[in-house]
């Protein structure tokens, strides 16, 4: 009889709880944000175990509170104060259990081991945070302050804008200091970036190498307990194979379906597909430091002789926006005014005359060798565009490299002109507009076609460090007005980015920054 | 017998220091900065990069880097991975079970298949079974691994529904690794007392597609290798002898030929275990095998240094003990070899 009741229990406990399995691509180098760059460790992280001060609005780029219950700017922009929410508990594992709530001791450890160099923390795990230096706040923050146990005080070295949306991304999220501590006396330092503590939705159970990684829902937690269950990460790299286990019902949701097999999942009655426009730009980057690019005219000339309706059609299978201006229309600041440059090769032909190059010129375009949702194919694209550009005299040697290779040699400007594309992290255009165009980019390498305009860097600068949207605006407008005429860059197209899964998930709210967020899925 | 050995051992050392300086050479003459590659289509502060360089010692010459190298691994200190910060050691102790169990199913599916098969169309040769045996293993050696794992997908798991597409074991378990073999794991008692052999089960149905891609192109090599060998036994003299004696068939083959016909057999046996590693690059990447393969190729895209010299390292120092041992088997059985 006891057996009975105890196998009756453990039937019904098996049946209720909700598994939810998400097919995602890649192993996480490491479950702490601040270390990590890979889109992969954002999502098994970042966006599951962990919360920052202050998150983007589920769905959309607008910032919101979180851990931070509301926030003070001071008039001079320097400061900012956040008032911390009160109640919020650290996750409770088999290694660690909290004795004490979120407060602001938290928020000084996330940050200060990323900032100080002396701190107790920083040389652990190799001492670099790539993030943190890439959105140069280790130059933006001056210091971080407790106010009191529930208030913080961030002081920065000069005004900045995006600074806030920096505080929402992945990088900026909160770890337990008692934890630290904990592990800190017990000479386990390392193992913070491996079995982490957080206050997320979901809480970490385990990780089995390259196979999936196990998570619980986290019941205490402060926007109320996840749907789902049980969380479970299988780690799939192929696309294709992905699909498969999609229509096997082995996964509820899986990343990045293959273009190819968009139509078939569409058809399917078992499977329902999303689409949402990409936060990306594709991009085509003329290296302004050459011959003949140097010349607004060939510039202008080749931005022209481009077809760029038929590789949408070609390439991106039509999954893609047209693109005019150097960022996505759905991030604010888009100059809607601006026509940028149709299809003419006649008109080409006249500004090559122009440049003195009516009987056109030889050069080279460096093709993308990997899979972007930015450019799904750059070889057939670098194809398309060769016989473009002879129709109006420029002959095209393609040249490609493996990606790594690819990365090193043109971010040292080895280039003439290049296949790129960006994906955006914060929802700000200064990240497209100062990371792709400004002139520190030029030393640093994000800037591909290694043009500095002394114009174009002024706006974007005063646009940086005023916090005013509506002033922002418009320097940004006009740095679009800039770069429509100097045109450094063939603007190519803004895809369209799919997610695909089993017709019984429903809650699921596709992320404009490309992440995928658990906590309001469920399934039926 | 031991002077064999040691002269053997000796040779292997030269081998591994070559091999060292190779794959630690190589990895490095191909362009790629490991810190640009980490940092994606994003830029770098020029102070931060030169920082990070010196932080993995990329700045330093070659030499004196590989110096560095040397002077750890002998120590048993392969390094860090670049990317996940654990050290090689526990990057490869982590994943090795999962393909040593991966290639010893494979390669025992392709023996049990593969020398039957050699057996009968050299019994049988020239006939019919004989030509199509044959053909049929030539086109599973020029099958291409990637093609023929998609094809056993979408026929076993997608249409029949017989195994699962990918993975090692159905998510429902929560099994904890003991010995790394799942098949050993699942069977342990707080596991089968727990769920019973549904997990067993489970692993064994995961592992039967991986090992069929992966076991193809050796049954191949096995089935044709068998065949030849068996023919070249069945012409000898003291086949013909036996016969005259008037021995049983089955005898004559079971016994005389067959045995004599295995020596080259164990050789090639020995020598896939090689090749069962490359095919495991690819068998890992299509079903999500967790194993050293996949973990190989993702380091070289990531350019992950560390991890590919100690890498290759231990996988060229598994197939030269595995060629010392079929060696030393050989030696065994025939003293004329020594």
């Amino acid at each position: 009889m006891k057996f009975m009741i105890t196998a009756f229990f453990f039937l019904m406990s098996a049946a209720q709880a909700k598994t939810f399995v998400y097919c995602s691509e890649g192993s996480p180098s490491a479950f702490n944000p601040q270390i990590t760059t890979d889109g992969t460790s954002h999502n098994a992280a970042g966006l599951t175990i962990y919360n920052r001060l202050v998150e983007f609005k589920l769905g959309t780029t607008e910032i919101v509170p979180a851990l931070a219950e509301s926030w003070k700017i001071s008039k001079d922009k320097k400061t900012y104060t956040f008032k911390l929410r009160k109640g919020v508990k650290f996750h409770t594992t088999k290694y660690f259990s909290p004795t004490r709530e979120f407060n602001a001791d938290d928020v000084l450890f996330s940050i200060n081991r990323q900032l100080l160099k002396d701190h107790p923390y920083h040389m652990v795990g190799g001492g670099s945070y790539e993030y943190f230096t890439g959105m140069e706040m280790d130059k933006i923050i001056k210091a971080v302050a407790k106010v009191d146990d529930y208030s913080v005080k961030i002081t920065l070295t000069e005004a900045d804008a995006p600074f806030l949306a920096n505080m929402a991304m992945s990088f900026m999220s909160v770890l337990s200091k008692e934890y630290a501590d904990m592990l800190a006396k017990e000479n386990r330092k390392d193992e913070i970036d491996q079995y982490p503590i957080g206050t997320g939705p979901f809480v970490f159970q385990k990780y089995q190498k390259d196979t999936l990684i196990r998570y619980e829902r986290n019941e205490n937690y402060f926007e109320g307990a996840p749907k789902i269950e049980k969380l479970v990460f299988s780690i799939t790299p192929d696309a294709s194979v992905r699909y498969q286990k999609l229509k096997t019902g082995e996964c509820h949701l899986i990343i990045e379906p293959s273009p190819n097999d968009i139509e078939a999942m569409k058809a399917s009655e078992t499977i329902s597909v999303m689409e949402a426009p990409g936060f990306n730009v594709g991009y085509l980057a003329m290296n302004v430091t050459k011959k003949p690019f140097q010349n607004i005219w060939v510039r202008k000339a080749i931005n022209h002789a481009l077809n760029k309706d038929a590789y949408i059609q070609a390439i991106y299978q039509g999954h893609a926006v047209k693109a005019v201006n150097p960022m996505p229309p759905t991030i604010w600041g888009y100059n809607k005014k601006i026509k940028g440059y149709d299809y003419n090769p006649e008109l080409a032909k006249k500004y090559l005359k122009k440049a003195g190059l009516a009987k056109g010129f030889e050069t080279e375009m460096w093709t993308l060798p990997v899979t972007r949702p930015y450019n799904p194919n750059g070889k057939k694209m670098g194809e398309m565009m060769q016989a473009d550009l002879a129709a109006v005299g420029i002959k095209v040697k393609l040249v490609t490299f493996d990606w790594p290779t690819y990365l090193s040699k043109s971010k040292v400007g080895d280039h003439s002109m290049i296949q790129m594309g960006w994906t955006g992290d914060n929802g700000d255009p200064d990240n497209f507009l100062n990371v792709l165009l400004g002139c520190s980019g030029v030393q640093s390498g994000s800037n591909y076609s290694r043009w500095c305009n002394k114009e174009f860097n002024r706006n974007i600068k005063i646009a940086k460090s005023n916090p005013d949207i509506k002033k922002r605006t418009a320097y940004y407008l006009n740095a679009q007005e800039i770069f429509n005429k100097e045109v450094p860059w063939v603007p190519i197209a803004h895809s369209i980015v799919f997610r695909a899964m089993n017709s019984n998930v429903s809650g699921y709210v596709m992320d404009p920054l490309g992440g995928d967020i658990f906590k309001t899925v469920d399934i039926k | 017998m031991l002077r064999y050995f040691f002269k053997k051992f000796f040779h292997v050392i030269p081998t591994l220091v070559g091999i060292s300086i190779l794959s630690f050479a190589v990895i490095r003459f191909i362009p790629g900065d490991p810190v640009l590659i980490m940092l994606g289509e994003r830029g770098a502060n020029p102070e931060v990069y030169a920082e990070m360089k010196s932080k993995l010692m990329l700045d330093r010459p070659m030499h004196e880097q590989y110096w560095y190298f040397l002077k750890n691994a002998v120590k048993g200190d392969f390094g860090q991975s670049i990317v996940s910060k654990r050290t090689v050691i526990e990057e490869f102790s982590d994943r090795f079970p999962a393909t040593l169990e991966l290639g010893i199913v494979a390669l025992f599916f392709a023996v049990i298949i593969g020398i039957p098969m050699g057996i009968f169309a050299a019994l049988k040769r020239n006939s019919f079974f004989d030509y199509a045996l044959m053909t049929s293993s030539l086109i599973g050696y020029s099958m291409p691994i990637f093609w023929w794992g998609l094809v056993l997908i979408l026929i076993f798991s997608v249409k029949l529904g017989w195994t699962p597409v990918s993975g090692r074991i159905s998510i429902n378990y929560d099994i904890e690794m003991w010995s790394g073999l799942m098949l050993i794991d699942t069977l342990k008692n707080e596991i089968t007392s727990e769920y019973g052999f549904a997990p067993f089960w489970s692993a064994f149905k995961h592992l039967l597609l991986p090992s069929i891609a992966m076991g193809t192109i050796p049954l191949a090599v096995i089935a044709r290798m068998t065949r030849s060998s068996m023919l070249e036994v069945l012409g000898e003299d003291y086949i013909r002898t036996a016969k005259a004696k008037g021995l049983p068939w089955r005898r004559i083959v079971g016994l005389h030929a067959l045995r004599n016909a295995m020596v080259p057999i164990i050789t090639v046996i020995g020598l896939l275990f090689g090749s069962i590693i490359t095919g495991a690059i690819l068998t890992e990447t299509i079903f999500s095998w967790p194993g050293i393969g996949k973990w190989i190729v993702a380091s070289i895209t990531a350019r992950d240094y560390p991890v590919i010299q100690g890498g290759i390292l231990f996988i060229a120092g598994m197939i030269i003990f595995i060629n010392m041992a079929v060696d030393m088997i050989y030696a065994l059985i025939n003293p004329r070899m020594r």
